[in-house]
């Protein structure tokens, strides 16, 4: 559905991406994962058409982005990490604009207008102005704006970022159905449980380089099952182990306080990386 | 190409129908300052070709409207890019450069036709009837035209809201004062008429006063504008696919 290659992007002095290779097949839920500034924008925007390429070739269900014809666009909906809704206008004319910038004609428009609030739960907010309504509601406005014009493929750049822990499992319940009906899902997010609760697959990006592509099992097995941290003055310092009894093992021996847990996929990201995710 | 034209020139029609109630006063209290000032105060002594200076003032007020309100849609754009990122959703869609264009261009020049009817209607309230044939409808339709193309372009230009203030001052004011608005063009020293003869805004009130009193405008003017508007709004178009980054 989404194939990157060798894919690099400067801006001026600053090298963004660098070599990047990818494949998202169809029905697939892709985490891009990495620190502020890795290029996880950067990506989503050449993806979609924003910003061009410096080299290398990026095809979306078979249309190269960078001679974007109409057809491609159409693949993409896009749900960027800034909100970008019209404050002054009603949530139904943000709508509405967007299906008539998306030629779709008003019979269909106002009945997918009317299907999609009633899918992020905000049917009763149809006149509501933009600028009235909570950061959450924003958020699963422009989630479905994105769908509105029936993409292939959706972008959603930092999805939860600012949201409370209801609103964040709101978010994810309806990313998931989302997938479930068969779009496939490209998101970028800096919270780890985001991507290990979310993806099929994640891949690991650090300062502008893919470190990893697996799926969050696998990359949590290849660590170990179990993980002790140890507080350190002005770190941590963890140890992993396969089974429980070794751990506890290794804490008998011990006088430093210690903090037994089940291996994440931050494990994973700090053993492949040598840092943590912000 | 028409769908993404419409599509955009709705967004500005919706946002423009919000204000709608805030912007007509700001319409009217300019124009009415300028002609209680000029108007009444230099009214009675002067005249200028046989018309008072109220009928010479009201065409320069509707070329300098049409000028400013159409120029006003840069501000709008920039503030739906820099403020509301609005533009992205715009670039994302299926919509051409040129499309957008147009549909911003369309309106800037609906805000202008609104801010004259204001001005019209406040010539009434003076006791000044004009004569709004085609050749002033034209003229008023070109100069929109060229002042809301070349705000398009120059909105994808600047690289902040503080720099579109910049340019409104340095360019758009000193055009609506020198452009035949207020003073006739005959009244400045030999040279400087050289150089306002070249600005658009010139030719676009000597052609609406002259429809207006009227008369035939020279042919001259309108290719000017139209030629000056088809110009900038190549350049525009230019500029948005420039904007990508
Ligand atoms: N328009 C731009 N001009 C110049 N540099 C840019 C531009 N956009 C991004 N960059 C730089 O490219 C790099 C990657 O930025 P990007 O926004 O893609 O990161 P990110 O992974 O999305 O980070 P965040 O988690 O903070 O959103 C950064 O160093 C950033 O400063
Ligand atoms: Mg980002």
């Amino acid at each position: 559905m989404i194939k990157i290659e060798n894919l690099c992007k400067t801006y001026k002095t600053i090298q963004a991406l660098n070599d990047v290779n990818l494949q998202v097949n169809k029905g697939e839920l892709f985490a891009f994962l990495g620190p502020n500034g890795a290029g996880k924008t950067t990506t989503i925007r050449i993806l979609t058409g924003l910003t061009r390429l410096s080299s290398g070739r990026v095809m979306l269900n078979g249309f190269n982005v960078e001679n974007p014809g109409i057809e491609s666009r159409r693949q993409c909906g896009l749900v960027p990490q800034s909100i970008n809704l019209d404050q002054e206008l009603s949530v139904f004319e943000n709508l509405n604009i967007h299906g008539r910038l998306f030629r779709m004609n008003k019979q269909k428009r106002i009945r997918k207008i009317q299907e999609l609030l009633d899918y992020v739960e905000m049917g009763d907010r149809k006149k509501t102005l933009v600028k009235n309504l909570s950061g959450g509601m924003k958020r699963r406005l422009m989630i479905a704006r994105a769908l509105l014009h029936s993409p292939a493929i959706l972008f959603l750049d930092e999805p939860t970022v600012g949201l409370d822990a209801g609103m964040r499992r709101k978010i994810w319940a309806l990313i998931k159905k989302t997938q479930q009906h068969g779009i496939t899902i490209f998101l970028t997010t800096h919270y780890i449980e985001e991507a290990e609760f979310l993806a099929d697959r994640v891949a690991f990006l650090d300062r502008g380089n893919i470190v990893v592509v697996d799926s969050p099992g696998n990359l949590i097995n290849s660590q170990g099952t179990w993980a002790l941290d140890r507080l350190m003055e002005d770190d941590m310092e963890t140890i992993y182990f396969n089974d429980r009894k070794e751990a506890n093992n290794y804490i008998a021996i011990r006088k430093d306080s210690f903090t037994l847990r089940r291996v994440n996929l931050e494990d994973s990201f700090l053993a492949l990386t040598g840092k943590k995710v912000k | 190409m028409i769908q993404g034209t419409l599509a955009v020139y709705y967004r500005e029609l919706l946002i423009l129908r919000r204000r709608l109630s805030r912007l007509v006063p700001s319409w009217a209290v300019s124009p009415l300052l300028y002609l209680i000032a000029f108007g009444y105060a230099m009214g009675k002594h002067v005249t200028i070709d046989g018309h008072t200076y109220m009928e010479f003032l009201i065409p320069g007020l509707i070329a300098m409207s049409s000028m400013t309100q159409a120029f006003a849609i840069s501000g709008e754009i920039n503030i739906a890019r820099f403020y509301w990122h609005i533009f992205e959703e715009i670039q994302a869609a299926p919509v051409s450069d040129f499309s957008y264009v147009l549909g911003e261009v369309l309106a800037g020049m609906t805000r202008a036709f609104l801010a004259i009817t204001v001005i019209l209607g406040l010539g009434l309230l003076f006791g000044v009837v004009l004569s709004c044939n085609a050749w002033f409808w034209l003229a008023v339709f070109l100069n929109s035209f060229v002042f809301a193309s070349l705000a398009v372009g120059l909105a994808m230009l600047v690289k902040s809201h503080a720099d579109q203030a910049m340019v409104t001052s340095f360019v758009i004011t000193p055009m609506a004062f020198l452009g035949g608005t207020f003073f006739p063009v005959e009244n400045f020293p030999f040279w400087a008429q050289k150089i306002i003869n070249l600005l658009p805004l010139t030719h676009a009130s000597t052609a609406i006063r002259t429809a207006s009193y009227g008369q035939t405008p020279s042919l001259f003017s309108f290719i000017i504008l139209g030629v000056t508007g088809g110009v900038f709004f190549y350049i525009s178009v230019l500029c948005v696919k420039k904007a990508k980054d």
